[in-house]
């Protein structure tokens, strides 16, 4: 088959932002009537290039084509009445507003500035009907399921382009993350809507992070890394294993060298053990098990569900399903206060919105776990509080070694410093810590590593997740592996483990 | 070189900037009545210009201090308007009633039964916003609106006077030279900040005011500490009310208390705590209703009709809000001055950030 | 929503869910609520006070007679809070409209054909203004407002600290002409406010503009998203607000034939309480004016029976509509917190 002309072409896409370069000269097309995937891991640059394309951010470098024609979008309006329409994963429409004012508003036919809601709702049954889907358009959009409020954005962006002045439709679809808490019911509904549009010859973008769904309903995709282009491939051609050494940027035989075993026969008695907990749209009912001493780690690809199980531990997220005992007592979960007073820390990997309180000082962080477990009536004296700061201050070397020093102004390994002190003055059992090394620098993230070592010698257990498998690997005396999900394999760290095996128990979804 | 560091440490004080414009309205006086901050011993009592501010400011600092907690954890109290009115109502109805209106157990009696409607109130608004999870705005309208109704239902809608001389004391009385509500004043101000910074219950409401999220993950039980502090900011809103009755000997639930909400918000805004909650700072919401106040006599003294007080508060509240405003300052200084948080759309973490980890509030 | 599990193709119209849980689900259910609470009041007058009069047609339009001007300010107030905002200048702008047409009138002696559009067009501004500082600074509506609030109060008292009667002939003529329906009378101020709320009703369902503040209200992030004009909407909903507080301080002045300082103090919290036991929600996006006329009209019932019942004192007037302003917050908070889930 000849190659047809690509609809959208970007080359040499830069985008800058204070001290990072996102994107630096990423080529990407896109084919009318394709479904393509964008696959990438955290920082790949993936929102990124969504973004740069639908005119949420401006263009630092590089040119775009639509059609053949040189295009540049000051805002996602223009990239709307161009044909670019993107669906996001929270669903950016309003709930108040029945299905066919969602489909038309901004838009709605009238006559002598009178809405005609009649023929407005006809319109719209006439299009939700030619999409094959059994949506009553009077209905508040709230009355329905977040999949089939998902279905209308769909159905809005296409309709944006059957409409406006221009005639030529909506070229180019964005689905960005749309499957994130969708059942496999909705999901299928969502794939059977993608391909009557791809044969419409609709160019679709589309990003998940379930490896199954690309393969599943995916053409051609495109892998980022770091900012730069890795490959541009046919979905048939590029295979699991193939595809995750891309996205994490080593071949397997390298890995290999990195690997420093972490071996430890002495791991203690069981400290945790959860049965059957799970939660629906979060992480499927699992069981798992961590000994005193025992350094856990996850393995996954980003949205494998890594963050969900975690969450679930701590009693971040309420689970729908199982139990969690820790040393031998049974924990309800209903609130972090009960995971903490059994003995549980979490740092969150999203520093900034569930860590830190930006406006206090490094000081008044630390000591805020170990305040809140005590009430607020027991403060914990000056001197005390003065010496347990200075103590992790120096132990962590977190600076400036300013106890006053406002923490929203430290750097992200300084902040994520301050987060592991904080949670280690409250001597946890078990410290969950969720990619404690993104974003900050490499020292910190040695530093870091040690800790975890030291921490787990000294017999505190750690659930480790990192996104590089090495980090993982290294580390862990156990390693459990997340795909799609799902907890498909718990594998004990020896001679034997190595990232390609990893990669493998991934790529496959079982253990072999 | 160390002058010019040490003045930038006493220009970024938090307190720097409202200070400065208490003083500076404090020397507008200075031209138009000499001895304005002379103070003259008469009868054993202290009077002056300086003296009457406090004195007149006394409930607004009160209510203000309250406030600031509420505001501190990123609420809002639109009730204590007529919590002050509830308070005197029932305080000077159960005085009047008594044969002895000088008795003192009578009138701790009473005292104490309009402080704990006061304090039944505050349960109620924390509890609409902490346990119902209501808008603090919409929560406490409810009392805003039916409060007064409540206030004037115990007054049978007259105006009670009472004669009691005890009573009296709080908020008209003298004590060593000085109006006794000066030392009301002082002694809550002192309680607040002892409760507030010598337990950790200021650090907390900080915390859950600056980043409720990360609160809850860290264990704190945020519910608790809104209800105890909507309860003390009604409490503190009550004892305004008793000296505001005491006062004028009189309770009035029409007009007692009436904008006390208004003007208290404003306190604490121009005090340097921020509307979005989170660090909270006592000593300048005192500075702030002592602005308030030292305006209105500023007013009064410079011989600008007394009326147009609300126009120059309102004036007040839009300079102050337009320079909290980043977008303001964005727009009129340009974005490149220090001070202030830029919020750029672009994210300021090194490289990661651009690809936002999945958000599971979604599926919640 | 297990039924739709299956398949989302299967999505229920209407048959599978339980009718009780899709009336709860109901945007017009707080309406209806609302409606049958001032029919079972009026019933209830009806009944205790047969002998009083109460069955007189005459006092069913004494309520739009004797609430128009609040019947105006709720509109304007429900524009506002539909959008997701709040407007706290509104008695204020009423009782500055009183000050300043009864003082242009009495004192410099213009006539009221041009005095009217001036005041409507100062309140109009007002809001204008507002509304801009709102969208352009991402100050808190609240605030804003609370300034206007001031503000107007304060210039109300810089044109005069004392009451000004108005003794003007055509004002006079125009607040003693009365429109006969058969049945009764109703004054201009009450056709006016009838008119305005047609105008509100219309306007809020079928323009664009209309939409947009209900869209903006639901979920303001989605609307950007969506290419609505945010800000110019935004805008025009305080001025909406603002000339409604300006038309309703006329209407005010008409009634009571006088300005002063002191006039529809607080009246801001009425306009609110009306709009919320009509069933809009506080925290925007839905809601009907129609609602807000029943908000009205059960708050001036309750000023009626209490009047007809003699013993009773105002201020249960204050304490009725916190009681049902609570019962309201309460109905919205359990109706939203279905949706969610």
């Amino acid at each position: 088959m000849a190659e047809p002309q690509p609809v959208l072409e970007m080359t040499g896409i830069v985008k800058e932002f204070p001290g990072v370069r996102a994107l630096s000269g990423v080529d990407f097309r896109l084919f009318p009537g394709e479904i393509h995937a964008l696959m990438g891991e955290n920082g790949a640059g993936k929102s990124t290039l969504i973004k740069v394309l639908t005119g949420v951010y401006s263009l630092d470098g590089g040119t775009i084509t639509l059609d053949g024609e040189s295009v540049r979008f000051g805002s996602p309006l223009q990239a709307q009445q161009a044909g670019i329409s993107t669906v996001y994963q929270e669903v950016n429409l309003c709930p108040n507003l029945s299905v066919a004012e969602n489909i038309f508003i901004g838009r709605e036919p009238t006559r002598a500035g009178r809405i005609q809601w009649k023929r407005m709702r006809k319109e719209a049954a006439e299009l939700v009907d030619r999409l094959g889907l059994d949506i009553d358009v009077a209905a508040p959009l709230s009355s329905y399921p977040l999949a089939v409020q998902q279905l209308v954005a769909i159905v809005r962006s296409v309709g944006t382009g059957d409409r406006d002045g221009a005639g030529s439709g909506t070229k180019v679809l964005v689905l960005d993350e749309p499957t994130s808490s969708l059942d496999r019911d909705e999901v299928l509904e969502l794939f059977r809507l993608m391909r009557q549009l791809r044969d419409e010859g609709v160019a679709i973008l589309f990003v998940s992070h379930f490896l199954d769904q690309i393969y599943e309903v995916c053409d051609r995709m495109t892998v980022l890394r770091n900012g730069t282009l890795v490959g541009e491939h046919l979905v048939r051609d590029l295979d699991q294993v193939g595809l995750i050494e891309l996205m994490i940027g080593k071949a397997l035989d390298q890995l290999e060298e990195l690997h420093e075993h972490q071996m430890r026969s002495d791991v203690g008695e069981t400290l945790v053990r959860a049965e059957g907990l799970g939660r629906t749209g979060g992480i499927t009912p699992f069981d798992l098990q961590i000994n005193k001493g025992e350094v856990l780690g996850l393995a996954g690809l980003l949205g494998s569900g890594r963050t969900e199980l975690a969450r679930l531990l701590f009693g971040a997220d309420q689970p729908d399903s199982g139990k969690v005992t820790i040393g031998g007592k049974q924990v309800s979960m209903s609130a972090p206060n009960d995971a903490i007073a059994a003995g549980v820390a979490f740092c969150s990997e999203n520093r900034k919105s569930e860590g830190l309180v930006p406006d206090l000082t490094v000081r008044e962080n630390i000591i805020l776990a170990l305040q809140a477990a005590r009430g607020w009536t027991r403060p914990i004296p000056a001197s005390q509080r003065d010496e347990l700061v200075a103590k992790y201050i120096k132990a962590l070397d977190i600076r400036p070694a300013d106890p006053e020093a406002r923490v929203g102004r430290l750097s992200g390994g300084n902040q994520q410093k301050v987060l592991l002190a904080r949670w280690l003055i409250t001597q946890p059992k078990l410290l969950i810590l969720d990619e404690p090394t993104r974003g900050i620098d490499i020292g910190a993230k040695t530093e870091i590593q040690k800790l975890v070592v030291s921490l787990s010698e000294d017999g505190m257990s750690v659930l480790y997740i990192a996104a590089e498998l090495e980090e993982v690997l290294r580390l862990s005396h156990t390693i459990g592996v997340l795909r799609d999900r799902r907890l498909v394999a718990r594998l004990t760290n020896g001679p034997e483990i190595t990232t390609s095996k990893i990669l493998e128990t991934i790529a496959s979804g079982e253990h072999q | 070189m160390t002058t010019t560091s040490r003045w930038r440490a006493l220009t970024h004080h938090h307190l720097f900037w409202p200070v400065a414009v208490l003083i500076a309205l404090l020397l507008v006086n200075v031209p138009f009545t000499p001895d304005f901050f002379s103070i003259n011993m008469t009868d054993g009592h202290l009077y002056g210009s300086l003296v009457s501010i406090v004195l007149f400011g006394s409930p607004l600092i009160l209510v203000a201090v309250g406030m600031t907690l509420v505001i501190a954890t990123g609420g809002i109290d639109l009730s204590v308007g007529a919590v002050v009115a509830i308070t005197g109502a029932l305080t000077c109805s159960y005085i009047s009633d008594q044969t002895d209106q000088n008795t003192l157990s009578a009138v701790f009696l009473a005292m104490g039964v309009g402080l704990v409607a006061a304090v039944v109130c505050g349960l109620w608004n924390g509890f609409l916003v902490a346990r119902m999870g209501i808008q603090p705005i919409i929560a406490t309208l409810i009392i805003m609106v039916a409060g007064r109704g409540v206030a004037q239902l115990i007054t049978d809608g007259q105006i009670i006077t009472v004669n009691s001389e005890p009573y009296k004391l709080i908020g008209g009385g003298y004590w060593l030279t000085l109006p006794f509500s000066i030392f009301v004043v002082a002694a809550v101000v002192a309680v607040t900040v002892a409760l507030t910074r010598r337990t950790a219950l200021g650090l907390l409401v900080e915390s859950v005011g600056g980043n409720a999220e990360a609160s809850r993950l860290v264990g704190i039980r945020s519910t608790r500490i809104k209800i105890m502090v909507y309860m003390f900011c009604a409490l503190c809103a009550g004892i305004a009310g008793l000296m505001i009755s005491s006062n004028t000997s009189a309770a009035d639930g029409n007009n007692a208390g009436l904008w006390i909400e208004l003007d208290a918000i404003l306190a604490v805004v121009i005090g340097g705590t921020s509307l979005l909650g989170g660090r909270f700072s006592i000593g300048g919401t005192v500075v702030g209703a002592l602005v308030i106040q030292t305006l209105t006599t500023t007013i009064y003294t410079i011989g600008v009709p007394t009326q147009t007080n609300l126009v120059f508060k309102a004036a007040v509240v839009i300079v102050v809000c337009l320079l909290q405003s980043p977008k303001f300052r964005a727009k009129v200084f340009g974005a490149k001055g220090p001070k202030g948080p830029r919020r750029d759309a672009a994210p300021v973490e090194p490289a990661p950030a651009p690809d936002a980890a999945p958000k599971m509030e979604v599926s919640r | 929503m297990s039924a739709t599990t299956q398949t989302p193709k299967a999505a229920p119209s209407g048959s599978t869910a339980p009718r009780a849980a899709r009336l709860l689900g109901d945007r017009r259910l707080p309406v209806l609520v609302t409606a049958a609470l001032f029919i079972a009041m009026y019933a209830g007058g009806l009944s205790r006070y047969q002998n009083y009069g109460f069955a007189e047609p005459q006092v069913f339009l004494n309520l739009f007679i004797d609430n128009g001007y609040l019947l105006v300010a709720a509109i304007g107030a429900t524009f506002v809070i539909l959008s997701g905002g709040i407007d706290l200048s509104v008695g204020s702008v009423i009782g500055f409209t009183t000050m300043f047409t009864a003082w242009l009138v009495e004192r410099q002696g213009l006539p009221l054909l041009l005095v009217v559009p001036l005041a409507l067009a100062v309140g109009a501004f007002g809001g204008f203004l507002m509304g801009y500082v709102i969208h352009n600074f991402e100050i808190q509506p609240f605030i804003v407002t609370l300034a206007g609030l001031f503000l107007f109060r304060g210039l109300c008292l810089v044109i005069s600290k004392e009451s000004i009667s108005i003794n003007d002939a055509s004002v006079g003529t125009l607040a003693q002409t009365r429109v006969s329906l058969g049945m009764g009378d109703l004054s201009i101020g009450a056709v006016v406010a009838l008119v305005v709320l047609a105008v509100a009703a219309y306007v809020l369902h079928y323009t664009r503009f209309g939409r947009r503040v209900y869209a903006i209200g639901g979920n303001e992030q989605s609307a950007l998203l969506m290419g609505l004009p945010l800000g110019g909407t935004k805008i025009a909903v305080y001025t909406v607000s603002g000339f409604c507080s300006a038309l309703a301080g006329l209407l005010f002045m008409l009634y009571i034939q006088s300005g002063d300082p002191l006039h529809a103090v607080g009246m801001e919290l009425d306009a609110i309480a009306a709009v919320v036991i009509g069933g809009t929600l506080l925290t925007g996006g839905s809601g009907y004016v129609l609602g807000t006329l029943f908000g009205v009209l059960v708050l001036g019932l309750i000023k009626s029976v209490i009047t007809f019942e003699g013993t009773l004192s105002s201020w249960w007037t204050k304490i009725a509509t916190g009681v049902l302003l609570c019962a309201f917050i309460l109905i919205q908070r359990t109706m939203t917190a279905r949706r969610k889930t």
